[in-house]
């Protein structure tokens, strides 16, 4: 095969903010018709060079070329007519307008006195849904699209144009696999007409799965671009982040306590229906399955976030009754949530405010709160967390998403709970600081917490569990064993499919259960 | 790294641009105008402001709890009238406190409505505003109140009289302000009041019972609302049952003029005060250069306007931006 031409390259490229070289001297190139990842930790200055491209953002120096021509991009609307198309990580979508309004958002086609020619917009947008194969038409309203299908639609606005480049920025974070399988043709397609992709994502099954180059951004400089098929995860970990992240299987070695929480019989409506499981003291509990299996769900039950329907709660032995997460934090139950940004932390607080959140009406002394406690609170976990902060009063949203999340963690870690529940512990963080997390986990369960851990990633669960819960549609399928879990029968087990092998005691006990979620 | 930079330039300006409007206000003023800078004109318009600043207090509470309340200046009409209308009824003693009582019921009312049924802010305080105009003219049956005999009742302390050479209106209003200052930034409450407004799902998640700490916002809020009617009473010992009509505009002014964000969460009593003061003397200055009284609605409003522009300038580090 003869080298396709580049459809875009860029040259040098710098950009400095005030203290900061964010791209130093960055090259980068995209063939027609290759899939092309763009990788780097948070902060590496991925999303800056995307917005240099975009014309978002003026570089200081550099040149981009759109296939022989240098160009200077001044507006998102001129990339846009040099056939540069983006796909964004967060949806930009107006969810009362129809898919067809979106997709043609400010350039509807007209007819006389500036009415909106209905039939042309219509049949426009047929023509691109036809090419993304997918189940909706023109006139549905987005809002009642799923997350997967306004992703298509926002796939569709790129081919409203004949774009020579599109940019995908971590296009399945909140996909189920089989969207992606749907995500992946569409890509596919658009390689054989060949456009050139880039693609933005921390995800190296994704990444070694559809791309065929890899360029790494490591502190705002260009580090190497691989050919997918003659590397692996370590080589390009290593471009990353300059040594290999470990995700072996990691039961615990240590003596486990007694059984902290035990939830029996657990329901909550249509979300999730006769939950059992139990968790000691010193052990990591895995939850595993696909978005909407009902995970958070019962983690927001167990917190009080939400009224179950039907079952028992019992901390260490005995029955408790949670109707708030006020309840919760006083029995000693800790949840950090899914959605830090959103359940987190409160983003324009300070570092120390956020931390001592959830306990700031006990650090009082006399009518005040004592920052002396708090500071003390917040050095401490800082250390043990080995948070990067200028200091306490940094404000949260100005951190990295690892850092963020160990801050989310030290504020509930700092409750001193019994049981610490971490719903998508490294959910949009990069991977130095996932790894970190992940010892943490283990950490905590040695010094005796009990832990569950909720997560969509599958190598993570693998890693830091010692039992895993699977659940497929608001029951759980299976319990396995560190021992006896292996990708393929968990997989199996998050998909409905029922198992033939040695069933775990979940599953034997709530056999029934699991043939009526089959029916 | 100490080169300014364009941007620089333009973060700082943004930044600190109501402060150096401000300067440069004043200096035209006091250039214009000698009367401006005299001590007693000063003390003038901090006493004006008083009754205003008074009800920022409560109402940067309520901002930065994440809500607004348009019905202060319709409440101390109420809170103005009852005190009146009591004092001669039951005497100032007791005219007092059962004023307070009634005011700080319909803050408990309205907070009720917006933390524990959770029913928009706007609407809600809208709707009172309207709402306790009529109370008040029932209670007054549409007269004004007067106090029958203004000379012989200690009552005029609170609005007239001044304590170590200051004029009480302005003691009070310093007093609330750091009291409640100190309660904003340094009780758990106050810790609250931002949480909940910053991120209010986070402070769920935090176990922070959030319906209660809008409700209690209210309750500040409604006990400004009171100390101002009892200022305004005292002052003038009689009144319309319109006294505060439309003071929930310029009270929601001075609050955003010190950059309270109205999504919440930001915001503190000295930067009100602040921006309280900026009000007082601008339209002051305006009326001492000659401009119309009626100026200072337009001019109030192009500050204001002019310092929420600053606000997001200052946020995204240029003055103008093609994308959000």
């Amino acid at each position: 095969m003869t080298d396709p031409k580049p459809v875009l390259r860029l040259r040098d490229i710098v950009k400095t903010f005030p203290g900061v070289r964010a791209l130093d001297g960055v090259s980068f190139d995209v063939r027609a018709g290759e899939v092309h990842a763009l990788m780097g930790e948070n902060g590496a200055g991925k999303s800056t060079l995307m917005k240099v491209l975009g014309g978002v953002l003026a570089p200081n120096e550099g040149q981009i070329f759109i296939g022989e021509d240098p160009v200077v991009m001044t507006s998102p609307k001129q990339a846009k007519a040099m056939g540069v198309m983006f796909i964004h990580q967060e949806l930009s979508l107006a969810d009362e307008l129809s898919v067809a309004e979106n997709i043609f958002l400010g350039e509807l086609p007209l007819k006389s006195f500036g009415r909106v020619d209905w039939d042309k917009l219509y049949a426009d947008t047929d023509r691109i849904l036809e090419t993304l194969n997918v189940g909706f038409d023109a006139k549905t309203r987005v809002g009642d699209l799923s997350i997967a299908n306004q992703q298509m639609v926002e796939i569709g606005r790129a081919l409203t144009v004949d774009p020579r480049a599109v940019i995908f920025d971590e296009p399945t974070a909140s996909l189920t696999d089989a969207e992606k399988v749907v995500l992946f043709n569409v890509i596919a397609d658009l390689q054989a007409r060949g456009v050139g992709i880039i693609y933005i994502s921390h995800r190296m099954e994704e990444i070694f799965k559809i791309t065929d180059r890899i360029s790494v951004l490591r502190d705002g400089q260009y580090s190497g671009t691989l050919n997918t098929a003659e590397t692996n995860e370590d080589e390009v970990t290593q471009l990353m982040i300059g040594r290999s992240l470990d995700l072996s299987r990691n039961a615990s070695h240590h003596q486990m306590g007694n059984v902290a929480l035990e939830v029996r019989g657990l329901s909550c409506g249509r979300l999730f229906e006769d939950v059992s499981f139990d968790v000691r003291q010193g052990e990591v509990l895995g939850f595993y399955g696909l978005v909407g299996a009902g995970r958070t769900e019962i983690a927001e039950t167990i917190f009080g976030l939400r009224t179950p329907s039907a079952g028992q709660i019992l901390l260490n032995g005995q029955e408790v009754q949670i109707t708030s997460p006020i309840d919760a934090i006083k029995l000693g139950i800790s949840l950090v949530p899914e959605d830090r940004k959103d359940q987190g932390l409160v983003l324009g607080m300070n570092c120390k405010d956020n931390m001592s959140l959830p306990q700031v009406g006990r650090l009082t002394k006399g009518p005040f709160v004592s920052q002396g406690a708090e500071i003390a609170i917040f050095d401490k976990y800082r250390d043990k967390l080995d948070i990067r902060t200028p200091g306490w009063r940094q404000a949260v949203g100005n951190l990295s998403g690892g850092n963020q999340q160990k801050i989310v963690i030290g504020k509930w870690l700092s409750m001193q709970p019994e049981v610490l529940i971490v719903d998508e512990p490294t959910r949009g963080i990069d991977v130095g600081s996932k790894s970190e997390i992940h010892n943490l986990i283990r950490d905590l369960a040695a010094q005796g917490f009990a832990v569950i851990v909720i997560s969509s990633e599958m190598p993570e669960v693998l890693h830091v569990s010692d039992r895993i819960v699977a659940m497929f549609a608001g029951r759980v399928m299976r319990e396995f064993t560190s021992e006896e879990v292996t990708e393929d029968n968990l997989i199996q087990a998050i998909s409905g499919i029922k198992e033939q092998g040695p069933a775990g005691h979940a599953a034997a006990s709530h056999g029934i259960g699991q043939d009526k979620a089959l029916t | 790294m100490t080169i300014m930079t364009k941007q620089h330039v333009v973060t700082f300006v943004a930044k600190q641009g109501i402060l150096i409007a401000f300067v440069l206000f004043m200096v035209g003023f006091a250039i214009a105008n000698q009367r401006f800078i005299a001590m007693d004109n000063i003390l003038g318009v901090v006493r004006s402001s008083a009754i205003i600043g008074v009800m920022a207090l409560g109402v940067t509470f309520v901002v930065i709890g994440g809500n607004l309340d348009l019905s202060v200046g319709s409440m101390m009409s109420f809170s103005t009238i009852v005190v009146l209308d009591l004092h001669d009824k039951v005497g100032p003693a007791m005219a007092i406190p059962i004023m307070f009582a009634l005011t700080l019921l319909l803050g408990a009312f309205i907070g009720f409505l917006v933390g524990y049924l959770k029913l928009n802010s706007l609407i809600v305080t809208l709707g009172m505003l309207s709402a306790i105009h009529g109370l008040t003219l029932t209670w007054s049956g549409g007269q004004n109140m007067d106090i029958a005999d203004k000379s012989g009742t200690w009552f005029s302390f609170f609005g007239q009289d001044r304590l170590l050479g200051i004029p009480v209106p302005i003691l009070v209003f310093g007093l609330l302000a750091v009291v409640l200052s100190l309660l904003l930034s340094k009780t758990a409450f106050g810790r609250q009041v931002y949480a909940v407004g910053g991120n209010g799902q986070a402070a769920t998640f935090s176990g922070i019972p959030r319906a209660r700490i809008v409700f209690l916002t209210y309750l500040v809020s409604s006990f400004c609302v009171a100390t101002a009617g009892l200022l305004q009473a005292s002052r003038s010992l009689g009144s319309q049952n319109t006294v505060g009509q439309g003071l929930e505009l310029t009270v929601l002014a001075a609050v955003i003029l010190g950059g309270a964000s109205l999504l919440g969460g930001s915001g503190t009593v000295f930067k009100t005060v602040i921006g309280v003061l900026i009000l007082g003397f601008i339209q002051n200055g305006l009326l001492l250069v000659g401009l119309d009284f009626y100026v200072q609605y337009m001019v109030t409003w192009a500050i204001i306007i002019l310092a929420v522009w600053l606000d997001v300038a200052a946020k995204r580090g240029r003055l103008w931006s093609p994308i959000a």
